[in-house]
This record gives C-alpha cells, sequence and structure tokens, in this order.
C-alpha cells in the first residue's frame, strides 16, 4: 500500500500553558474524504493551521505525499498542493466573487486571461457563475462559505482543507452543498474536513479521526466511530455510553406486543 | 571630577525634560489604550496649547501656572468636543481613516497657528525663569524642577481616576471590552471623547508647565511628536507606568545624546531608538503581549 | 476593481501634453510643471498604500534619496543627469526595499508602519543636514546649463514635457500592475493578508516588491525636482511637506486608482494657490499656511464623505 497523501505524526501545540493539540497523529489517504471530528475547543482549528503551516507545532512532524513539510512557511505549502478555508470566512471584502477566485486562480496561472479562464471554470464548478461580478461583501452566508471554497480549489490543490464549510447554513442549503464537495474528491482532490454536521460526515467521508481534548481518541469508519464508547463520552460526558447500552438493552428486552 | 559633574547635570536635566515628555506621551498612550488609535493631532494640540499660554500671558498677563486652571478645562472641552463630532463621525471606525483624520487636524492647527501668528519664534518673560535652586553640586532650574513635580503628580492623579472613580472604571471597561461595557450601558462613544479629553487636558497642563523655560513657533509640536510616540512605544501601547518610565528615560537618552553627539545629531538618538524598540519589540519594555 | 482603461488614460495625457501649445503664462507653466512632480510623488505613494494597504507616512525618505542621488552624483561625481536619474531611481528603491525588509519582517502594520517610516524620513533628514558629502546645512547647488544634455532646458515647456513623461509611464504601470498578477496578489494582501496567504501569496515578497517600486517612483520625483529647482537641502528632500503632499493627493484623487494621484494633485495645488489668492485680497496680505488650513479639512472631508475620492464621485455619477 502506498503511502498516505498527508501524514500528521505525534504534533503537539502548546499556547503557554495550555495544551491545545496533545501528540496527535492522522492519516488522509489519497481520494478520500476524511473527517476530522470532536467536541468544541478539542483542537480541530488548531491542528487544521498546524497542517496549514499558519501555526508552528511545538513538536511532531507533518509530510505531505512523504516530504517533510513541518517548517515550510504556508504560502510555499499552497504550492505543494495544500489548500484551505477558515473556519470564519475570509473573503476579500473588497474584490468582486471573480476577482476573489483568481487571486487563487493565479497560483497555477501566471497570466490574467488563463487565471481568469480557469476562476470563471471553477465558480461554475460551486455554482457561483451568476454573481461572478458582485461584491464578495454582498454575498449571503451560503454564498461566501461557496466563495472561499471557489478560492482554496482555484488553487488546484492536491489536499483540501475544509473548517467547517457547513455551519451557519440551513439543511437545504447543507443538502445543496454535499454532492459539490463530493464532486471535488471525484476530481481528484483528496479532502481532510472538519464538521460539526454528523449527517454530513456520516455521508461524505471514508474515515474519521475523533480529537477530544488535543489528543486523538479514535479513528475509523464513521459508523464504527460513532459506536465507540470513548467518543460518546467525549461528546456526552462521562458514563453516558454506558447509559445509552442499559437502555438500548432495555428497549431490546421489552417484549413486542 | 568636573567630567562627572557635567554627566550628573545632564542626567538631571534629562529627567526634568523626560516628566514633561511624559505627560505629553500620557495622554497619547490613554487615548491608545482605550480607543486603539494613535492621535497624530498630539503634537498640534500642544503647539495649540503653547500659544494659548502665550496668549494669557501677552494679552491678560496671566502667569502660566494661573492659566493651567481655565486651560486645562478648556483643552479637555475641545478634546472632548475633537473625537465626538469630528474624529469619531469621520473615520467610520477604520484605522487607517483615523490616521488619516488626525494627520488632517494636525495640518489644520498648525497651519492655522502659522497663518494667525507667522512663523516667529516666540516665548514668555517670567520673573522666576531663570530662578535656581543649589543641590549639592548641581544647579537645577526652578521652573523645571516645578514642572517635573507638577508631571509626576498629574500621573499619579491620572492613575487615582482610572481605579477610584466611576468615570475611570468606565474607561478601563471600555479599553478591555468594549461589547461588554456597552452592553453593560456604558455609553462607549461618550467615554471615547472622555477620554480624548483627558488626553488633551494633559497637553494643556503640559504647555503651562513648558512655556516659562521653552520657546514656540508652529512647528514646535512636531518636534514632540515622534518623542511622545518613541515614549508610548516603549513604555508599551497603553500603559500609564510605562509612559512615565518611558518618558524619564528618553529625556535622559537625549540629554545624554546631545552631550556625546552635540544638538543636531543628538535628536537622531531618539529617532534610531524608536525604529529599533519598533522593530525588535513592538509590545514595548513593559507592555503585555498583543 | 474598475480599472481605469487605456483611453481615458490617454485622453488625458494628450489634453495635458496640448497645454504648453495655447498660450499658457510662464507661472501657469512652473505650476504645471511642478504638479507633475508631486503628481509622480504621489503615484509612487498609491501604489503602496492605494494598491497594498500599507501607508507610509515618510515618502520622503524615497523622494530625498532620489534627489539627493541625482544631485550628488552630478556634483561629486561628474556624472550625467540622464545617467544619473536612472541610479538614483535605483538608490530610491534600494532605501525602499531595506525599509521594506525591516519594517515588513517585524511585521509592522496600520499605525506601526505609519511611524515607522515618518522616523526613517525623520533620521535620514538629520543625517542628509549633518553629513559634509550631502553639503550640510548649507544644501547643494547645482549649477545652471541651460542645455538639454544636461537635462536642463531653455525653453520651459520642454521640462514639463519631460516631466508629463515620466508621469505618463508611472501611469502606465500603474494600469498593467492594477491589472497584473503582482496587482492582485497586492490588493489581496491589502483585504485580507491571512486569506493571500492561504492561496500560496508570499505577502512579505509582494509587499516587498511593492515598496521597492514605490519608491523608485517617488524617487524619481526628486530627480526632477533637482533638475527643476536646481537646489536641495535637508528640509525640502526629507521634510514632512512632501511625505504629506504624496498622500494627500491619492486621498483626495482616489485611493487605489491609476488617475487619483494626477487628478487629485491637480485640485490640490489649484486648490492651495486659489485659497492664498482669495485670503491675500481679503486680508490684503499674504497669509502663510493658510492654503494647507484648507487641504487639511478636504482631506477630512474626503475620508469622512468620500473614500474613493473624486475618482469614485465620478464613477458614481457615470454609474447613475
Amino acid at each position: 500500500m502506498s503511502a498516505a497523501l498527508l501524514q500528521v505524526r505525534a504534533v503537539t501545540k502548546r499556547f503557554g500553558g495550555l495544551v491545545a493539540v496533545d501528540d496527535a497523529s492522522l492519516d488522509v489517504a489519497a481520494g478520500s474524504i476524511t473527517g476530522l471530528i470532536g467536541p468544541n475547543g478539542a483542537g480541530k482549528t488548531t491542528l487544521f493551521a498546524v497542517i496549514a503551516g499558519f501555526e508552528a507545532p511545538s513538536a511532531g512532524r507533518v509530510a505531505l505525499l512523504g516530504d517533510d513539510i513541518t517548517d515550510t512557511p504556508a504560502h510555499v505549502r499552497a504550492q505543494a498542493g495544500i489548500a484551505r478555508t477558515f473556519q470564519i470566512v475570509q473573503p476579500f471584502a473588497g474584490l468582486s466573487v471573480l476577482e476573489n477566485i483568481r487571486v487563487g486562480a493565479y497560483l497555477r496561472h501566471r497570466h490574467r486571461a488563463a487565471a481568469t479562464a480557469s476562476a470563471v471554470a471553477v465558480a461554475r464548478a460551486v455554482g457561483l457563475d451568476q454573481m461572478l461580478e458582485k461584491p464578495a461583501s454582498t454575498l449571503t452566508v451560503a454564498g461566501r462559505k461557496r466563495l472561499e471554497l471557489a478560492r482554496a480549489l482555484a488553487t488546484e490543490p492536491k489536499l483540501l482543507l475544509l473548517d467547517e464549510v457547513l455551519a451557519g447554513l440551513n439543511p437545504s442549503e447543507i443538502r445543496d452543498m454535499i454532492p459539490v464537495i463530493r464532486k471535488v474528491r471525484d476530481d481528484g482532490v483528496s479532502i481532510l474536513i472538519v464538521e460539526h454536521v454528523m449527517q454530513a460526515v456520516m455521508q461524505l467521508c471514508d474515515v474519521v479521526y475523533v480529537l477530544a481534548q488535543g489528543r486523538m481518541i479514535a479513528h475509523g469508519a464513521p459508523g464504527v466511530v460513532a459506536r465507540d464508547t470513548a467518543v460518546i463520552e467525549a461528546y456526552l460526558g462521562h458514563g453516558a455510553a454506558a447509559r445509552m447500552q442499559s437502555q438500548q438493552s432495555i428497549a431490546a428486552s421489552v417484549p413486542h406486543a | 571630577m568636573l567630567k562627572l559633574d557635567i554627566l550628573l547635570s545632564a542626567v538631571a536635566n534629562g529627567l526634568m525634560t523626560g516628566a514633561v515628555y511624559a505627560l505629553i506621551a500620557l495622554g497619547l498612550t490613554l487615548v491608545y489604550g482605550v480607543l486603539h488609535i494613535i492621535n497624530f493631532a498630539n503634537g498640534a494640540m500642544l503647539t495649540t496649547a503653547m500659544y494659548g499660554v502665550l496668549l494669557a500671558h501677552s494679552v491678560a498677563g496671566i502667569d502660566p501656572y494661573v492659566a493651567v486652571f481655565f486651560l486645562t478645562p478648556l483643552f479637555f472641552a475641545f478634546g472632548y468636543a475633537i473625537q465626538r463630532w469630528v474624529i469619531g463621525p469621520a473615520s467610520h471606525g477604520d484605522d487607517n481613516n483615523i490616521l488619516l483624520v488626525t494627520l488632517g487636524l494636525a495640518i489644520i492647527l498648525e497651519n492655522a497657528l502659522l497663518a494667525i501668528f507667522h512663523s516667529d519664534t516666540r516665548s514668555i518673560d517670567v520673573p522666576y525663569g531663570f530662578s535656581v535652586i543649589e543641590v549639592g553640586t548641581l544647579l537645577l532650574s526652578v521652573p523645571r524642577l516645578i514642572a517635573f513635580a507638577a508631571a509626576l503628580a498629574v500621573a499619579l492623579l491620572l492613575a487615582l481616576v482610572l481605579t477610584g472613580t466611576d468615570t475611570g472604571k468606565a474607561i478601563r471597561a471600555v479599553a478591555k471590552e468594549k461589547t461588554g461595557a456597552m452592553l453593560a450601558g456604558i455609553d462607549v462613544e461618550h467615554i471615547y471623547a472622555v477620554t480624548f479629553g483627558i488626553g488633551a487636558a494633559c497637553l494643556a497642563i503640559a504647555a503651562c508647565l513648558l512655556m516659562p523655560t521653552f520657546v514656540v513657533n508652529p512647528r514646535t509640536g512636531n518636534a514632540f511628536v515622534l518623542v511622545a510616540f518613541t515614549i508610548v512605544v516603549l513604555g508599551g501601547m497603553g500603559s500609564i507606568a510605562g509612559a512615565l518610565v518611558g518618558g524619564l528615560i528618553i529625556g535622559v537618552v537625549e540629554s545624554l545624546s546631545g552631550l556625546a553627539f552635540g544638538e543636531s545629531l543628538g535628536q537622531i538618538g531618539i529617532f534610531l531608538l524608536f525604529i529599533v524598540v519598533l522593530l525588535v519589540r513592538p509590545t514595548g519594555l513593559f507592555g503585555a503581549k498583543a | 476593481m474598475n480599472t481605469t482603461g487605456i483611453f481615458p488614460i490617454s485622453a488625458v495625457v494628450f489634453v495635458l501634453a496640448a497645454l504648453p501649445f495655447g498660450p499658457l503664462s510662464n507661472t501657469m507653466l512652473n505650476f504645471l510643471s511642478f504638479a507633475m512632480i508631486i503628481t509622480l510623488a504621489a503615484q509612487g505613494w498609491n501604489i503602496l498604500a492605494g494598491l497594498g494597504g500599507q501607508f507610509s507616512f515618510g515618502h520622503a525618505a524615497f523622494f530625498g534619496t532620489g534627489a539627493y542621488a541625482m544631485a550628488v552624483l552630478q556634483m561629486r561625481f561628474g556624472i550625467n543627469p540622464w545617467l544619473a536619474f536612472p541610479i538614483a531611481m535605483i538608490a530610491a528603491g534600494a532605501v525602499g526595499f531595506a525599509i521594506g525588509f525591516l519594517s515588513f519582517r517585524a511585521r509592522l502594520r496600520g499605525s506601526y508602519f505609519a511611524l515607522v517610516t515618518l522616523a526613517f524620513a525623520e533620521v535620514f533628514r538629520i543625517l542628509a543636514n549633518t553629513w559634509n558629502f550631502t553639503g550640510g546645512a548649507a544644501g547643494v547647488l547645482v549649477p545652471l546649463k541651460s542645455d538639454p544634455t544636461q537635462m536642463q532646458f531653455g525653453d520651459k515647456r520642454w521640462f514639463f514635457w519631460l516631466a508629463l513623461a515620466c508621469v505618463t509611464g508611472a501611469l502606465f504601470v500603474t494600469h498593467a500592475l492594477v491589472r497584473s498578477r503582482l496587482g492582485a496578489h497586492l490588493v489581496a494582501v491589502r483585504e485580507n493578508e491571512d486569506a493571500a496567504r492561504a492561496l500560496g501569496v508570499d505577502a512579505l515578497a509582494v509587499k516587498l516588491q511593492a515598496i521597492t517600486l514605490s519608491a523608485s517612483i517617488t524617487g524619481a520625483a526628486g530627480c526632477l525636482y533637482v533638475q527643476k529647482f536646481l537646489y536641495l537641502d535637508a528640509n525640502l528632500a526629507y521634510g514632512t511637506w512632501i511625505s504629506v503632499e504624496a498622500l494627500l493627493a491619492p486621498i483626495v484623487g482616489g485611493l487605489g486608482t491609476v488617475l487619483g494621484p494626477l487628478v487629485g494633485t491637480l485640485v490640490l495645488l489649484g486648490l492651495g494657490e486659489t485659497s492664498k489668492t482669495v485670503f491675500a485680497k481679503i486680508t490684503g496680505g499674504a497669509v502663510p499656511g493658510i492654503d494647507l488650513v484648507v487641504l487639511g479639512v478636504l482631506l477630512i472631508g474626503c475620508v469622512a464623505i468620500a473614500p474613493r475620492g473624486i475618482m469614485g464621485l465620478v464613477r458614481r455619477r457615470a454609474k447613475a
């Protein structure tokens, strides 16, 4: 079996006395959608920042296609093929939708015409082609999430890091977005996704990692991880798994009428 | 031993000047700490206050140490009005806009003074202008000693106001957590203007303390602008104790580098210090992490 | 961002170039030549601040370096001004790179960047004022030789056309920059540096290229200044006046727009002269500084009600 596209090995990140990420490892296999879930404050966004090069880890290594990139600055990682979105969307507010996406497209296309063509194609793929000339500041939340995704895709990445692109969307907007993400993977981009919307994680991910209080507590297929005792306790508190099991066994012991 | 005497008197002079520098920087650092803006008009407002002292003395014969009692409230009102009705509304809350608006104010004040008083350098004549007292082997200028003591007293008073009064507590609340303060019913725009007013009042006091020994022309404030910024950066943006210590350090540095390199090149010491502090430690010597 | 097309730029240049063929007084010609020098300085500032969002308060450092290099290369080394001109631009660009390297690497931005550039300009002013090599406080005098090979012209129209040619060059450079990859990166860094880095933009390199280009254009303005007035001292070269003019013009004319610095300079200088004349008539004597009072009010007014300057107002009209 070939090595994973992205390898994170024993990454620790401390802010002063606070340990945000503690000895966490994960792999993203080429062509997969890998999920990273965990309760609020588990350190998911910090781990993302370390992978994208926005924070230097206190310990541990990050490798892309076997090359160590732990000390590589963020913009060089983008050139190497890592693109990220931000949990809190960061549009270039003064620019139009097209200009926003074109900044990403300029990474692989030096010339304006080529970059524009590529940006338009990406806009079409994520469903923004009707609002190319609109100022980014006038987009709805759903529109901004799509713009965030489009800009990252325009850099033509190998690995896409999605930080809660579904947060803040209503159920129908989420339903619209899921096929878009799946299409990105089908086009050959591997994805690491941080997400709170469980329904989406279950539908999209091949593998899920669970981070709690900075530590990686479980990983595996989504269905398996969702039944993991440690995971349930991390989300619902100590003893929750036992209570759920006893409720299930009570339910099972009730004879069907 | 003569060498040591010169050195000691340079340090003493530096400390006395430094205290007034600290007073000028006090307003700047307070405004930065609360409003998070840099007031570029600080120097021009000081010059305006100095001309106020000059006018009071030459027209009405009022002594600078008496003028302080009406110039200070007057400048408080001036600062309050400028923040509330000019800087606040004009800058739409954007940092670069605030820089530009206060720069515009500086240009207006400086050149209005130039238009009214022309570019001549002026001073006032007070009977105690040259009186000195002997401390050991040192001869200390009385008005500058008064300035030193008064500047320290004002800094102490300001610290007491900030910790002991309701307005002071409101100011600190706004500085720490603007949204929270707003939710607690504090009128943030009012507190901003009060803070700016206090900054202006500090300048009026500084002007009254400076005039007995200084000269003034419309550009005088410029010389103080970067000095005051240096102090604020050195002391840590927003720190009152930092401004005080920074002011004293700068006073001594200026005095000593003037001694070492001569008057004109001596100024360079401050700018270089400023650049180095900004480049190496922009949070200041006493500042917390940004 | 709306970009000004080649056509309006060319039209403006042609109109300006034709002016000296009309009945133009000597005073008017001097005014226009001076306006071209200020425009060029402002065009430099506009690239760094208008496109890149880095507000320098010390562009005098670049103007002065260009001017002193031009004067000193001629006087001390006997270099022909036509050759000294590009060398002086490179010198100004190098100073820009050095200041940019120090301040951007230290992650200075906003007010901190404004202050540090101001301080650098002051350091240069004090040095030039004390150093004998630059003529000290007495300044440098370039001897009058009305000879085109010495970049001095008997017919004053030629100087105006030379200055206009430089301004035109800067107009087209800005136009090309706005439409280029570097321009897009620069604007992206202005709008959101973190987002730009995530898209593969090397923010430090982009800002350094911008400040180097910006400084050499403003340095060229310094060169022209020397050739026009044939005299230079530290307060002219490195004084705050030029830093202020260089930033006022683009803000009034339209921050980040191609024609903004030109429009802004003409309005500013025109308004300044008018207010001087008007107030002199009213009070029966020259009122020093009154023109700058008017410009200060204009600056605050522009920030308050016309954030995109005159060009922004024109565009809003055109769209309505």
